[in-house]
């Protein structure tokens, strides 16, 4: 996946909570069986609806989504992610994230900061006000900065390891193929096998 | 100090663990099903990379089946490619797949139990938030997303940063008409939508052990909707007893071993959970949604809620939208709100002890005037059953229809669908903004509130009839 160090975009606010994952991705799109072509899907019913923030050019190729708290939660599709690398977001900022969505967005590089609510707030103001404003996110030093503000985020370290260095997980967990190996021959008998 | 059930699960799983780093999980069981696994094959082709334990994986379809006419080829050709790419991967890859029409086939989370492949003190994952219902047999299970799904399938395992432990302790007895249905969505209300996040919640208390494995998985089952990725209930007689004689399960000196194992599953006395939640049982009642999320509900004897009750801005701002949405005016009475559709079935209500339930209620009497009703057994084997027992015939002589297995109008991925405007009263977990069709408002309700809802028109409980 693509490294991420640091990200300066302009910004969408979407002054909702509790987006969930069927909204992002309604299930239709998720029928398919390619991992391209979600950009289309992303808020499709939302974005029926011309008021609808994603539809105001003044927020044309924005790439960080500014959401209300428990951004992500329901379902586990991971087509959510993909749809909005596939719109051009490399970033979203919430106060609060659904846990599947979270950990499925760190896989693919999309990053995922939690602010306070507060803050998130006056981030979306700014863009609410002047949509030219510019949000950067410096994954190196945790931190986000517009304007005067800055305010520090949490991200563990190895994730933002191997965020840095854009690394899929399973090259990593290769490299400890031995270890798989010798807890496999510890496991009880009784345990179920389905053939 | 002591360790919480989930903790003990957990440790027993760890095959590296190194400071700094996720630890590494083993996944004794790998569910699959069509709409969550197609990239992630497509990833191992790529990589040239082979499932590495092709028998601690089995795979279903579910989410597109239709639930009419499953001897002829599915209509939508999208849904039909998707089922069809499943078959050739499982085939190429080694993996056992119930198909449609199989006696095995049914939806990811009942055919696990049913087969007796979901035992305590196991991990078990899907590509499906619905997952945690597991969690029911003191299992550590949860949702993942189509990456991780490619990562179990190379390597059986899963990189984790131990969660934090929460307690919900439900005391007391459920009053008679209270189900585990009635109890989850009360929970959900109580701590939010995000109240579990982060956390395993673990499910104790009188009111919980009193639950047959039906009830625990109903419970565990919406754990995601609480925000919680798994919530598990400790092991007991009941679950023992629900899993003594099932394909899967161990036999004979096998059989002892693992219950003496199992037995050991339990919080210890001195465990801390990070989070606590206590719930009087004897306070409940008959529940329902009235909102666009799961965190919005209320006592079908309460009214729809007035914004203005809300006092944190985020919520009111939701409470104020979801009204709109599902066409709701503040201060109705939930009994007087009409009903188009009845959905009896999902991962969370599609077991046999959900369409008893529905039966005792539909006996004798008739679904209302112009209401459609749809009743969706949530495997072959529960729609086996439920003809043995002669529940079909109380369904159709009621007026409902009567199904084939899938996960049907629970989201709308196969022609099971509300239309724009349709009001359902559904035991499914998810009352989002267009989850049953487009435009469709949806009611999370329990199976026996389902029922006499049918029967009613309006939103209803057994008591009303």
């Amino acid at each position: 996946m693509e490294k991420f160090t640091v990200h300066t975009g302009r910004a969408v606010p979407l002054r909702r909570s509790n987006v969930d994952t069927d909204q992002i991705i309604p299930a239709v799109w998720l029928k398919m069986v390619s991992r391209t072509g979600f950009d289309e899907g992303l808020f499709s019913v939302w974005r029926e609806d011309p008021s609808f923030v994603l539809n105001d050019p003044a927020y044309a190729g924005a790439s960080i989504l500014v959401a209300g708290p428990d951004f992500g939660t329901g379902s586990s599709r991971e087509h959510a992610v993909w749809a909005l690398q596939q719109y051009g977001f490399r970033v979203v900022i919430a106060p609060r994230f659904g846990d599947i969505f979270r950990n499925n967005s760190t896989k693919m590089g999309l990053l995922p900061v939690i602010l306070d609510e507060k803050i998130v707030e006056e981030l979306q103001a700014a863009a609410e006000q002047d949509p030219t404003t510019e949000i950067t996110v410096d994954l190196e030093a945790r931190e986000v900065r517009c304007g005067e503000l800055v305010a520090s985020f949490d991200l563990d370290d190895y994730t933002r390891w191997r965020l840095m260095e854009g690394l899929d997980d399973i090259g990593l967990t290769l490299r400890h193929a031995d270890d798989i190996t010798s807890f496999e021959a510890s496991r009880p008998a009784w345990l179920p096998v389905t053939q | 100090m002591g360790r919480t059930l989930a903790e003990k699960v957990y440790d027993a799983h760890v095959v590296r663990r190194v400071e700094g780093e996720p630890d590494l999980l083993y996944i004794d069981l790998h569910l699959v099903h069509e709409v969550t696994s197609p990239q992630a094959f497509d990833g191992l082709r790529m990589t040239g990379r082979k499932v590495r334990r092709p028998d601690l994986t089995i795979a279903t379809e579910d989410h597109n089946v239709p639930t009419l006419n499953i001897d002829q080829p599915i209509a939508d050709p999208v849904s039909r490619t998707q089922v069809e790419t499943l078959r050739k991967n499982a085939s190429e890859f080694g993996v056992r797949l119930h198909p449609m029409g199989d006696r095995g086939q049914g939806i990811v989370h009942v055919i696990g139990p049913q087969l007796g492949l979901t035992q305590p003190g196991m991990t078990v994952v899907c590509g499906d938030s619905h997952t945690s219902t597991h969690g029911a047999f003191g299992a550590l299970a949860h949702g993942i997303g189509t990456s991780e799904v490619e990562h179990v399938l190379a390597t059986q395992t899963l990189p984790q940063i131990k969660p934090k432990m929460m307690a919900v302790t439900v005391d007391g007895r459920l009053p008679a008409g209270v189900t585990a249905k009635d109890l989850i969505l009360a929970i959900i209300a109580e701590i939010g939508t995000g109240g579990g996040q982060g956390h395993i919640i673990e499910y104790r208390g009188e009111a919980i052990r009193g639950l047959s494995m039906e009830g625990r998985m109903t419970v565990c089952n919406m754990s995601i909707e609480a925000g919680a990725r798994a919530g598990l209930i400790a092991p007991d007689e009941t679950t023992f007893a629900y899993l003594k004689g099932r394909d899967h399960a161990p036999q004979g000196a096998e059989w002892d071993k693992a219950v003496e194992y199992w037995k050991t599953l339990k919080t210890d006395d001195d465990a801390v959970f990070d989070k606590e939640v206590v719930i009087d049982a004897s306070t409940l009642a008959p529940f329902v949604t009235w909102g666009t999320n799961p965190g919005q509900g209320a006592p079908l004897s309460a009214v729809v809620p007035t914004p203005e009750d809300f006092t944190d801005p985020a919520e009111r701002q939701a409470a104020e939208r979801a009204l709109e949405y599902m066409g709701l005016e503040a201060g109705t009475p939930l009994r007087e709100v009409k009903v188009d559709t009845v959905f009896v079935g999902s991962c969370t209500n599609g077991r046999i002890e959900d369409l008893r339930a529905v039966a005792e209620v539909l006996k004798g009497r008739k679904v209302a005037d112009g209401l459609r009703a749809l009743i969706v057994p949530g495997s072959v084997k529960v729609k086996i059953q439920a003809e043995e027992e002669g529940l079909h015939e109380v369904f159709t002589a009621a007026g409902a229809e009567w199904r084939e297995a899938g996960c049907s109008m629970c989201l709308a991925m196969n022609p099971d669908k509300l239309v724009a405007g349709e009001r359902s009263a559904s035991t499914s977990n998810r009352n989002f903004e267009g989850r049953q069709g487009k435009g469709g408002r949806t009611h999370l309700v329990s199976p026996a509130v389902a029922a006499a809802t049918a029967v009613k028109g309006r939103l209803a409980a057994p008591a009303d009839l």
